[in-house]
């Protein structure tokens, strides 16, 4: 049994329109997304802003209304927010996007980490103190930092101060929304690190969230690919990245710039011959709405949205 | 070599806080040449910004001072040069391109009022014309259907179709110079790459030199012909973008590339730079990256470092290139592209 199991979720929001704010329409953000992740391990969401991702791991939270669909987690149906049980909220937790904006800048760094415990956990005050401390002192930041605001901290360090609030009450899945796409370059290397080493210590398990592709390919053991909230492929790192079967997915793992300024005239006529053979066999791999089909095996792990064959 | 369009020779920037003066940029010589792309990296703090703000001398005036150095521009120093010149200048002879595409367009005016802007004010061009002018750009930046789109609002159009946007009226003048500051940061992989292509393809034709400010290394391998790579205020290495990928000399350089995610090799652990940026409320005595470096000896943190030659075109400015500096080995990686370097790049 897989340790999180998402079934055909849809996340639909209502456009209002007109003088009543009738419902006139639709978006569909994410539009009958399955996929399962194993404890312990890293399950990649790509996609281009506009594709569902964020919606997909705001709606397992619980942060947005689940249209229709089901999410099991530890085989316990989770899917209706006001159904489910404390422990689940105490379980998942998210680390955002922004270090900036994701942390109370009127809040000190104890009040923010604290939190969480606060919600659920009692503890004195100096339980409270010492468990924070620790928490600081597990992602890299002094102890003495309890007592500053967040803006006294640089990007990287804030990002660490999420992190730690994500990890205090022990989850067991930790929902990362684009963690690292606000952070420089040598940051960045030091919140993957530090992500992995805690998930090897905590044995946590991870959504990644990201549109950086070399990034998920780092961190990841298992891709899917999202395009106008469904999936257009989805399998293991090698599987992406080594054979790549819808034209979407070739085309997002031609663009990656590649590290290698030699290379740089046959990369981008890699990428131009990619270009035309989307735009020529587009309708080959989506329907007349620009959607994708279901997925259809490939492999044992891999899958691709085709359409079904006859 | 093709001439030199633009030459910054010794700029210091400080702004002025309640904390003190901070020493933003401490030093820094850098010639643009025609048709060329120079890419500036570096973390954030390091000065990428502030270096290209002071060329278009957009940097407040309240709180901020140009120390000493000189910009100079077809024979005319910008330093020194009035806000009415700078008007003349702006959006004609140089133009930016910001990193939001969001925020860098007036959301209450029609696109195409904005494209028309600059042509009426530096070419004064009639109406008419400089809509046919905006057209053509439209068209020229791959915005499909520019007769409809003209009329439209920025909110009508998508952030990559947004930056083309921008990109068209950065380009309208058709300018000398055109400073890209983190361009397709805030943009898709695939549409990044459309803006790369596009930003290239155009250069071409309008053979525009381009300062193009990132921290993206991947970018840079694309795009760059030269590299300067900054910290603390100051350029510590420079050179064309073989021999700063293949031959980097500075210790801050090998961390930098080390750093990134490769796409080769799935390697467990990234290399972190240890350490934090140097503040620059106080600079460091010697040299600034020192504290951060496990090559660094003793006169690092006495003396900063000069300049050293490497080639005609590559400099970098640490004591290891000293003649009688011990020989370290760097970073396995590092090595390992230093002797394809040594075979010859291509």
């Amino acid at each position: 049994m897989a340790f999180l199991e998402v079934k055909d979720l849809k996340v639909h929001f209502p456009i209002k329109g007109g003088i009543f704010g009738r419902t006139v329409d639709y978006v569909k953000a994410v539009d009958g997304v399955s996929f399962e992740i194993e404890k312990g391990k890293t399950y990649g969401l790509v996609g281009e802003s506009g594709s569902g991702k964020t919606t997909t791991g705001r709606a397992i939270i619980g942060l947005n209304h689940i249209t229709a669909g089901k999410i099991v987690f530890e085989g316990k149906d989770i899917t209706d927010p006001r159904k489910t049980k404390q422990d689940f909220r105490k379980n998942v937790q998210m680390i955002f996007q922004d270090p900036y904006s994701s942390l109370n800048a009127k809040k000190r760094v104890l009040d923010i980490v604290a939190e969480p415990l606060r919600n659920f956990e009692k503890m004195s005050k100096a339980e409270e103190r010492k468990r924070v401390q620790e928490l600081l002192e597990l992602v890299g930041l002094s102890p003495e930092s309890i007592v500053k605001y967040p803006h006294q901290f640089s990007g990287g360090q804030r990002q660490r101060i999420g992190i730690a609030r994500a990890i205090a009450l022990k989850p067991q899945l930790i929902i990362a929304d684009e963690p690292v796409s606000a952070l420089d370059v040598s940051v960045q290397a030091q919140v993957l690190n530090f992500m992995r080493e805690i998930q090897k210590e905590l044995g946590l398990t991870y959504l990644f969230i990201s549109h950086d592709l070399g990034v998920i390919r780092h961190m990841c053991d298992q891709i899917g690919i999202m395009y106008r909230g469904r999936f257009v492929e989805e399998g293991t790192t090698e599987d992406i990245f080594q054979s790549p079967q819808h034209i979407y997915t070739k085309r997002l793992v031609a663009a990656i710039p590649d590290i290698d300024p030699t290379k740089r005239e046959v990369h981008m006529q890699f990428r131009q011959k990619v270009k035309e053979e989307y735009e020529q066999s587009y309708h080959d791999y989506f329907d007349n709405q620009g959607l994708a089909y279901s997925l259809q095996p490939v492999s044992s792990t891999h899958y691709v949205a085709l359409p079904e064959k006859g | 070599m093709s001439k030199k369009i633009l030459e910054i020779s010794d700029l210091h920037i400080s702004f002025h806080t309640f904390a003190g003066e901070i020493k933003a940029i401490r030093g820094i010589d850098f010639d643009l040449y025609e048709g060329e792309t120079l890419a500036i990296v570096g973390e954030s703090g390091s000065g990428k910004s502030v270096t290209t703000k002071s060329i278009m001398r957009l940097l407040p005036t309240n709180n901020s001072e140009i120390k000493s150095g000189k910009i100079m521009f077809k024979d005319k120093d910008i330093v020194q040069a009035s806000e009415k010149e700078m008007q003349k200048i702006r959006g004609k002879d140089i133009s930016m391109i910001f990193q939001d595409p969001m925020t860098s367009l007036n959301p209450t005016m029609t696109i195409g009022k904005q494209i028309m802007e600059p042509l009426i004010k530096h070419q004064k061009m009639h109406k008419s014309e400089a809509k046919k002018r905006a057209l053509k750009l439209l068209d020229l930046v791959g915005i499909p259907k520019p007769d409809i789109r003209i009329k439209q609002y920025p909110h009508q159009f998508s952030g990559g179709m947004r930056q083309r946007v921008v990109i068209a009226i950065a380009l309208a003048c058709a300018p000398k110079v055109l400073i890209a500051d983190e361009p397709t940061t805030a943009l898709d992989v695939t549409i990044q790459g459309q803006i790369l292509d596009l930003m290239k393809e155009l250069q071409k034709q309008i053979e525009t030199s381009i300062i193009f400010i990132t921290h993206d290394l991947g970018v840079v391998a694309n795009v760059a012909d030269r590299v300067a790579v900054m910290y603390g205020g100051k350029i510590v290495e420079v050179g064309t973008v073989d021999e700063i990928f293949y031959n980097p000399q500075h210790p801050y350089t090998w961390g930098l590339i080390s750093s990134m995610p490769s796409l080769d090799e799935k390697n467990n652990e990234l290399y972190v730079i240890p350490g934090t940026p140097p503040d620059l409320l106080n600079p460091p005595k010697g040299d600034a990256f020192a504290p951060r470096n496990p090559y660094a000896m003793k006169i690092d943190l006495e003396k900063e470092p000069p300049m050293y030659k490497v080639s005609d075109t590559h400099y970098a400015a640490t004591w290891l290139l000293h003649p009688n500096a011990p020989k370290v080995e760097p970073p396995e990686n590092i090595q390992a592209r230093m002797r394809k370097f040594a075979k010859g790049v291509k």
